[in-house]
C-alpha cells in the first residue's frame, strides 16, 4: 500500500493571543480512558509505569505522560502520539477497562497570566491557585461544551475536548482573551 | 463656570471644573462636567423638566440621585444601533458628545398631546384596563390590544443589531461585598486585613455611597468621603481583593452564587471595539456582607410629582458631590432630621430656604437648632397639602395637621423626606424573609438562609457610627470563618447625622377626592386613592393591590413605593403593615440588559457547530448541510444546474446501481468492555446478545421501561469481553445516560465499564454492487470476500496504513461496509475511497439520499417513524425482541394490556394512487373522507419521498390495525384536497433481501 494516512487533527496551528493570554492547538497525542475499580489500581499503576491518583481532582505527571483522576474510577491518560497504552495493559488481568480515545479529544493550550481569567470566561470552577494549584484536574463545563480541564503551572492550562467542539472552545476562548481589557 | 451652567456653585462639589464636556438633551448642546450624570448636569443648566409620566403623561423631573429614580427616564442614543431606552438619569454617566431625549411625550417635552390623559383621569381609575377592555372579545386581538401596547412603553426599543460585545467571567471569593460605601468599605477592609480574599462592588462610578452627601462625617481622622477614597484606593493595591466600581450586584441565588454586571463603556465617549460593553461576573462566595444602604423615601401628598420636587438627600448629593444647587429657593417637607442637613447645607452654600415644614409636633435637637440658628423658617407640625407650577414646582401650599388657614409660600424646589427604607432587597432575594419592625416602621432583614449578613443603613443602623462597628464585626468574623486572621482593623467613624424616624403612607387628605393625585409610584403613575381604591375593590393582600394598581410593578420595582403602597393599603383594611403582606424582591435589582445576560454566546459562540473528520471533503463537491442537533451533516451534494430533488434521485439510484459513500460519523457509539458485558446487552436490548460470537454483528433495540422503542442500533461483539454498540446520531448522549443509570443504579454488580467513543471513530457507509471491489483496493490484513465476510459479521484490519474497524452491514438494503477509522484518519481515508469510487462511477450521498434509501427498505427511522408511543411490535420488529430472554428493559411494559392489544397503530407502507403525489409527513389518515368533521383518524404519515428506484412515491405510516388491513385503501385529507393510498408491506425494493449479500 503506497498511501498511508497521518493524522490531520482539528484546527490544527490555530493560535490566538493577546495581552495576558493565548490560546494554541496542541500537537496530536495517545489517549486512554481507563475504567478500573480501586482493587486494580496497584496493578495497572505498575504496568503504565505511572502511580494513578486516587485523590479528586488530583493528577500524576511522568515524563511525558498525564494520568489524571476524573472519577473514582475513571482515568485519563495522556501522552505522545503514538504512545502504547493499551499495549502496556494488555497483560493486566486485575478487571478494567481500557480503551482508546487518541481521537475523540482535541487539546488546547491556555497560557499566560490571564489564562485563568480567559478559562473563567466560560468555566465554574475555582481556578485560584490555593483551589486548583499546578496538576490540578477536572471534568468540567466551559460555556456550552463538557473540557478536562489540567493545570500544567500557575499560568498554564491543557483543555481536553472532543473533536468536534474543540472549534467552538477555540472560538470561546479566543473570545474570553479578546473581551479581556 | 460656564454662564449656562447657572445651577453650579463655585467651590463646591467634587467635579472637576476644569473639564467641561458637552452634551444635548432633546437636541439642546449644554455643557457639564467629566463625572455628571445628566441628571447633575441638567439641573446645573436649571433643567428639571425631564420627561412624561406613564399614563396621565404628567410632566416629571428627578426625584433621585441614584438607582431608585422613577421619573427621569431618557432615551440614550450613542449612534443607531447604540440607543437606550429608560436610562436612568440619575445614572447615566455623560462623556463629551452624549446625547439623549426625553420619552412618552410628543410633539414635545413642553407640549405633549398626551396630557389629556391626566384631565380624563377620573375616567381611568386603577385596574381601568381590566374592566374596560373585556369585550367584546374578538376587539382584544384587532382593537384593544395594539393600541395598548403602542401606548404602553416608554422609550423605543433600537431596531438595529447590538454593536457591542459582552463578556461574562465566574470568580470565587471568601467575602463578597455589596456596596462601597461606608459600611461596606469598612467590612472590606476588616476581611482584607484579616487575609481573605474579598470581592467588592458598588453600582455607582464612585465609592463612597451616603459619604457623597453626608458632610460631617469622619472617619479614622479623615472626612468621610476622602477616608472612603482613600480606602479603596488601599483595597484595590492589595492582592487578595478586587474592588469593582460602575457594577451592580442584581442577583443573589442559590448557595452564595452572585450576579454583578459591571458597565464599562457606557461611561465612554471612545472606547476599543474589543472592550466589551459590559461583564457579568458570577460570583460564588463562601460569605457575602450585604452593604446596600438606605433609600429615601419621598412625602404622599397631592401634586408632589411636579418638576423640581426631589428627595431632600438627592438635593444634598447634587450640592455636595456635584456642586449643582437645585433651586434659588427651596422648600423641605420632612419627618425626619435628615432633610434639615440638606437645607443647612443649601443654605450655607447661598441657597434661599424659604421654610421647613416638619410633619413631627415638637421637632428637637441639634439639627433643628443649627437650622433655626441659621434663620430657616421651620414649620413644626404642618404638612405641604398641594403644589403649584406647571412644568416646574413654584409654590407649595402649607398647612397645620389640625387644619386652619393654609399658607402659600412660592418656591423653585421643594425637598421632601419621609424617612429611609433599608434596601432589604439582595436579602429578600437570597431568600430572606424581612421582618417588620414596628418600632421604627421598616422591614429589616431577618435570619438569613445563606452564609451572608446585612451591615449598615442596609441592617437598620441610623449612625455611623453604629455602621462602622457592624461592618468592621462582619468583615473580621466571616474572614475568620474562611480561616483568615491575618490582622485585626480597628476604626472610628462617627457623625453628628442620624437617619432615624420618618412617616409612611398619604398625607393630609392626599387620597381624598376625585382629583387629587398624591403619587406613592412615579413611574406607573399610581396614586395614594387607587391604593384605597384597590381595597374598596377587595383586594386585601398587598400582592393583590400590586397587580391591581401596578404599585410597585415598574422598573424601579417600587424602590421608593413600596412602603408607602403597604402602609396606605394597611390603613384602608384597619390591619397592621405585615398583615396585608410584604414585598418579597426579586431579581434583577436593576435592569441588567439582554445583552449582558448574553455574554460570549452571540454568533459562533452561540452554540457549537459539530462538524465530522471529513466535513472539509463534503464543502468540497459543494454539499448543502442539514442541523441533525447540533451536527452539520451532508444533506446532498448538487452537481451543476441540479436543485434538491434532482440530486437526491441521481444519488439514490447511483447507490442501487453501482455504489455510493456517505459519512456516518455522527452516529453515537459506546465501547462496553468487561466480564460482563453480554449480559449487560443482554439487560439494555430486547434482542440476545449472549450468543453473539466474536466477529458478528446484531441489530439492536433498545426499550425504556414502559416497552416503547427507545434508540436502535448495530452492536459489534469485538471480542469475548468487548463490544462496539452504535447509536442514532441524536440518541447518542441519552443512550449513554441511560445505560450508565442502569449500570450504576440497577446493576452495579455488574463488571462492565462504558466508554463514549463516537468521535473516535470516523465512519465512512460505503454501499452498492461496487462496494466491495472498491474496499478491496485499500485493506490489508483482512479478507473481506463474500465468502469471508458474510453480511452481519465484523473485522479488523488496516487501510491505508491506519486501523480499521469494519462492519460488513447495510441501512440501504445493497451490500455495504461502514468502515471505521480514527477520526484524525477520517478525511483522508474518505479521499482515498472516494476517488475509486467516483472513477466506477459512483457518488457521495447525502443525508436525504440515506432517508429515501432506508424508507425504500422500509428500515425505520427512531423519532420519525417512532414516536415514545411505539412498540417494536407496531414498527414490524417483534421478531429482534428475545423471546427465551427471561428479562430486559421493557419486558414488563410490553406485558400491559394496552401494548398487548390487538388494533394498535402499527407501521405500513403506503403507495398513493396517483404515483406522482408524495404524501406530507405529518399528515392525518382517515378511513373515509365522507365523514363529517372533525374526522376520526387512524393515523398518520410517519416518512415519505420520492423514490426514484420506484419510479414513484412510497410512504410509511402508523395506521391503527394497519397490519390487518393491507390492501386497503385509506385517504389522507389535505387542504387542497384527499388523497387516496394503498396499505402495503412497508418494502418497496428487494422484497426478498438478497441485495445485501451481494
Amino acid at each position: 500500500m503506497a498511501e498511508t494516512a497521518s493524522r490531520l487533527p482539528v484546527i490544527a496551528g490555530a493560535r490566538y493571543a493577546k495581552g495576558r493570554a493565548s490560546v494554541s492547538v496542541a500537537p496530536p497525542a495517545a489517549r486512554l480512558s481507563l475504567r478500573a475499580p480501586s482493587e486494580s489500581v496497584a496493578a495497572l499503576s505498575k504496568a503504565l509505569g505511572v502511580a494513578l491518583p486516587e485523590k479528586p481532582k488530583t493528577s500524576i505527571t511522568k515524563g511525558d505522560v498525564h494520568a489524571l483522576w476524573l472519577g473514582p474510577d475513571e482515568w485519563l491518560l495522556i501522552g505522545p502520539d503514538g504512545h502504547d497504552f493499551a499495549g502496556a495493559l494488555a497483560k493486566v488481568a486485575a478487571f478494567h477497562s481500557a480503551v482508546d480515545i487518541s481521537h475523540r479529544n482535541a487539546a488546547l493550550m491556555v497560557e499566560g497570566a490571564g489564562a485563568a481569567d480567559a478559562l473563567n470566561a466560560g468555566c465554574p470552577q475555582d481556578l485560584n491557585l490555593s483551589a486548583f494549584p499546578a496538576g490540578a484536574c477536572s471534568r468540567t463545563l466551559m460555556g456550552k461544551t463538557e473540557i478536562v480541564l489540567l493545570r500544567l503551572a500557575e499560568h498554564a492550562f491543557r483543555v481536553e475536548v472532543w473533536r468536534s467542539f474543540a472549534p467552538y472552545a477555540f472560538d470561546f476562548l479566543e473570545d474570553a482573551i479578546k473581551r479581556d481589557w | 463656570m460656564s454662564a449656562a451652567q447657572k445651577n453650579r456653585i463655585a467651590g463646591k462639589g467634587r467635579l472637576n471644573a476644569a473639564k467641561p464636556l458637552r452634551f444635548s438633551f432633546d437636541g439642546k448642546v449644554m455643557q457639564g462636567l467629566e463625572g455628571d450624570t445628566l441628571a447633575s448636569a441638567l439641573i446645573a443648566n436649571d433643567i428639571h423638566l425631564v420627561g412624561r409620566s406613564f399614563k396621565y403623561h404628567r410632566p416629571r423631573g428627578i426625584l433621585a440621585a441614584g438607582v431608585e429614580e422613577p421619573n427621569a427616564l431618557v432615551q440614550v442614543k450613542r449612534d443607531g444601533a447604540r440607543t437606550e431606552p429608560n436610562v436612568r438619569a440619575t445614572v447615566a454617566e455623560i462623556y463629551d458628545g452624549f446625547a439623549a431625549d426625553s420619552q412618552n411625550r410628543w410633539p414635545s417635552l413642553e407640549y405633549d398631546i398626551g396630557a389629556v390623559n391626566d384631565l380624563a383621569s377620573p375616567f381611568i381609575p386603577a385596574g381601568f384596563y381590566y374592566k374596560t377592555f373585556m369585550w367584546p372579545a374578538k376587539a382584544w386581538a384587532k382593537l384593544y390590544e395594539p393600541n395598548i401596547r403602542r401606548a404602553a412603553g416608554l422609550g423605543k426599543a433600537p431596531i438595529e443589531a447590538d454593536p457591542d460585545a459582552y463578556a461574562n467571567r465566574f470568580a470565587h471569593c471568601d467575602v463578597l461585598v455589596i456596596g462601597a460605601g461606608a459600611a461596606g468599605l469598612a467590612a472590606a477592609l476588616a476581611a482584607a486585613e484579616a487575609g481573605a480574599s474579598v470581592m467588592i462592588c458598588d453600582e455607582q462610578a464612585g465609592v463612597g455611597g451616603a459619604l457623597k452627601f453626608e458632610t460631617s462625617a469622619m472617619i479614622d481622622g479623615q472626612g468621610g468621603h476622602d477616608w472612603a477614597v482613600a480606602t479603596a484606593a488601599k483595597l484595590a493595591a492589595m492582592d487578595n481583593v478586587r474592588l469593582l466600581t460602575r457594577t451592580t450586584a442584581f442577583a443573589y441565588q442559590a448557595q452564595n452564587m452572585v450576579c454583578l454586571v459591571e458597565r464599562i463603556t457606557e461611561h465612554l465617549a471612545t472606547f476599543n471595539a474589543d472592550t466589551p460593553r459590559e461583564r457579568v461576573w458570577q460570583v460564588r462566595a463562601k460569605r457575602v456582607i450585604i452593604a446596600a444602604g438606605a433609600i429615601e423615601r419621598h412625602m404622599v401628598f397631592a401634586e408632589n410629582d411636579r418638576p423640581g420636587i426631589m428627595l431632600a438627600s438627592a438635593a444634598r448629593t447634587f450640592l455636595n458631590h456635584y456642586g449643582v444647587a437645585v433651586g434659588r429657593n427651596v422648600g423641605v417637607f420632612t419627618a425626619n432630621d435628615s432633610a434639615y442637613h440638606a437645607a443647612i447645607d443649601l443654605k450655607k452654600a447661598g441657597v434661599n430656604v424659604a421654610a421647613i415644614v416638619d410633619w413631627r409636633d415638637a421637632p428637637a435637637g441639634p439639627a433643628i437648632e443649627d437650622a433655626r440658628a441659621l434663620g430657616i423658617e421651620v414649620i413644626p407640625g404642618a404638612g405641604v397639602i398641594s403644589t403649584g407650577g406647571r412644568l416646574r414646582v413654584s409654590s407649595m401650599l402649607v398647612q397645620a395637621k389640625a387644619g386652619g388657614v393654609s399658607r402659600l409660600i412660592p418656591v423653585d424646589a421643594l425637598l421632601m423626606s419621609a424617612g429611609w427604607t433599608p434596601s432589604v432587597h439582595m436579602y429578600s432575594q437570597s431568600r430572606g424573609r424581612v421582618v417588620w419592625d414596628k418600632e421604627t416602621g421598616r422591614f429589616l432583614p431577618g435570619a438569613y438562609p445563606q452564609d451572608a449578613i446585612s451591615v449598615g443603613a442596609c441592617n437598620g443602623a441610623i449612625s455611623l457610627s453604629e455602621t462602622i462597628d457592624q461592618a468592621l464585626a462582619a468583615g473580621e468574623r466571616f474572614a475568620n470563618e474562611a480561616g483568615r486572621m491575618a490582622k485585626r482593623t480597628a476604626l472610628k467613624g462617627g457623625s453628628a447625622e442620624s437617619f432615624e424616624g420618618g412617616v409612611s403612607g398619604a398625607l393630609l387628605g392626599a387620597d381624598q377626592g376625585e382629583t387629587v393625585k398624591a403619587f406613592v409610584d412615579f413611574q406607573n403613575d399610581v396614586t395614594a386613592k387607587d391604593i384605597k381604591l384597590a381595597v374598596r375593590e377587595g383586594m386585601q393582600s398587598i400582592e393583590h393591590v400590586k397587580r391591581f394598581t401596578t404599585n410597585g410593578m415598574a422598573s424601579d420595582q417600587g424602590k421608593t413605593s413600596n412602603i408607602h403602597g403597604l402602609a396606605i393599603a394597611a390603613k384602608a383594611l384597619d390591619r397592621e403593615v405585615p398583615q396585608v403582606g410584604l414585598t418579597t424582591f426579586r431579581m434583577p435589582y436593576t435592569p441588567v440588559t439582554f445583552g449582558a445576560l448574553v455574554g460570549h454566546a452571540r454568533g459562533k459562540l452561540f452554540d457549537p457547530a459539530r462538524h465530522t473528520p471529513i466535513h472539509a471533503a463534503h464543502v468540497a463537491l459543494g454539499a448543502d448541510f442539514e442541523d441533525v442537533g447540533l451536527w452539520k451533516r451532508a444533506w446532498y451534494y448538487p452537481r451543476a444546474g441540479e436543485d434538491m430533488h434532482a440530486a437526491v434521485n441521481r444519488e439514490v439510484k447511483t447507490v442501487r446501481e453501482v455504489g455510493g459513500m456517505f459519512d456516518a460519523s455522527t452516529l453515537g457509539k459506546i465501547e462496553v468492555v468487561g466480564p460482563d458485558a453480554a449480559e449487560f446487552l443482554d439487560r439494555m436490548y430486547t434482542n440476545p446478545f449472549k450468543k453473539l460470537e466474536p466477529g458478528r454483528l446484531r441489530y439492536g433495540i433498545m426499550c425504556r421501561e414502559d416497552g416503547f422503542i427507545y434508540d436502535d442500533g448495530v452492536v459489534a461483539r469485538i471480542a469475548e469481553d468487548r463490544f462496539h454498540v452504535t447509536t442514532t446520531t441524536g440518541g447518542a448522549p441519552r443512550v449513554m445516560t441511560m445505560m450508565e443509570d442502569y449500570l450504576q443504579t440497577e446493576w452495579p454488580h455488574l463488571k462492565v465499564y462504558l466508554t463514549s467513543i463516537s468521535e473516535q471513530w470516523a465512519v465512512i457507509a460505503l454501499q452498492g454492487p461496487k462496494a466491495r471491489e472498491v474496499l478491496a483496493q485499500l485493506v490489508e490484513g483482512v479478507d473481506i470476500s463474500a465468502g469471508a465476510l458474510p453480511h452481519m459479521s465484523y473485522r479488523e484490519g488496516r487501510i491505508l496504513g491506519v486501523p480499521m474497524r469494519l462492519f460488513k452491514m447495510s441501512f440501504t438494503g445493497e451490500a455495504g461496509f461502514e468502515i471505521n477509522v480514527p477520526s484524525d484518519h477520517g478525511l483522508a481515508v474518505w479521499e482515498a475511497l472516494y476517488a475509486r469510487l467516483t472513477a466506477l462511477g459512483g457518488c457521495a450521498y447525502g443525508t436525504e439520499a440515506m432517508h429515501v434509501l432506508r424508507a425504500e427498505k422500509g428500515y425505520i427511522i427512531v423519532g420519525q417513524d417512532t414516536d415514545g408511543t411505539v412498540t417494536p411490535d407496531d414498527a414490524g420488529l417483534g421478531w429482534a425482541v428475545g423471546k427465551k430472554k427471561a428479562d430486559f428493559v421493557g419486558i414488563r411494559g410490553m406485558k400491559r394490556a394496552d401494548l398487548m392489544r390487538p388494533g394498535r397503530k402499527q407501521l405500513v407502507g403506503l403507495l398513493t394512487k396517483d404515483p406522482k403525489v408524495v404524501l406530507e409527513e405529518g399528515a392525518q389518515i382517515v378511513e373515509t373522507p365522507n365523514q363529517p368533521v372533525p374526522m376520526t383518524m387512524i393515523g398518520h404519515v410517519t416518512s415519505s419521498y420520492w423514490s426514484e428506484n420506484c419510479g414513484r412515491s412510497i410512504a410509511m405510516a402508523l395506521i391503527a390495525g394497519g397490519n390487518d388491513k393491507m390492501g386497503k385503501t385509506i385517504f389522507v385529507p389535505m387542504p387542497d384536497g384527499v388523497i387516496e393510498a394503498e396499505i402495503v408491506k412497508p418494502v418497496f425494493v428487494d422484497a426478498e433481501g438478497g441485495r445485501v449479500h451481494g
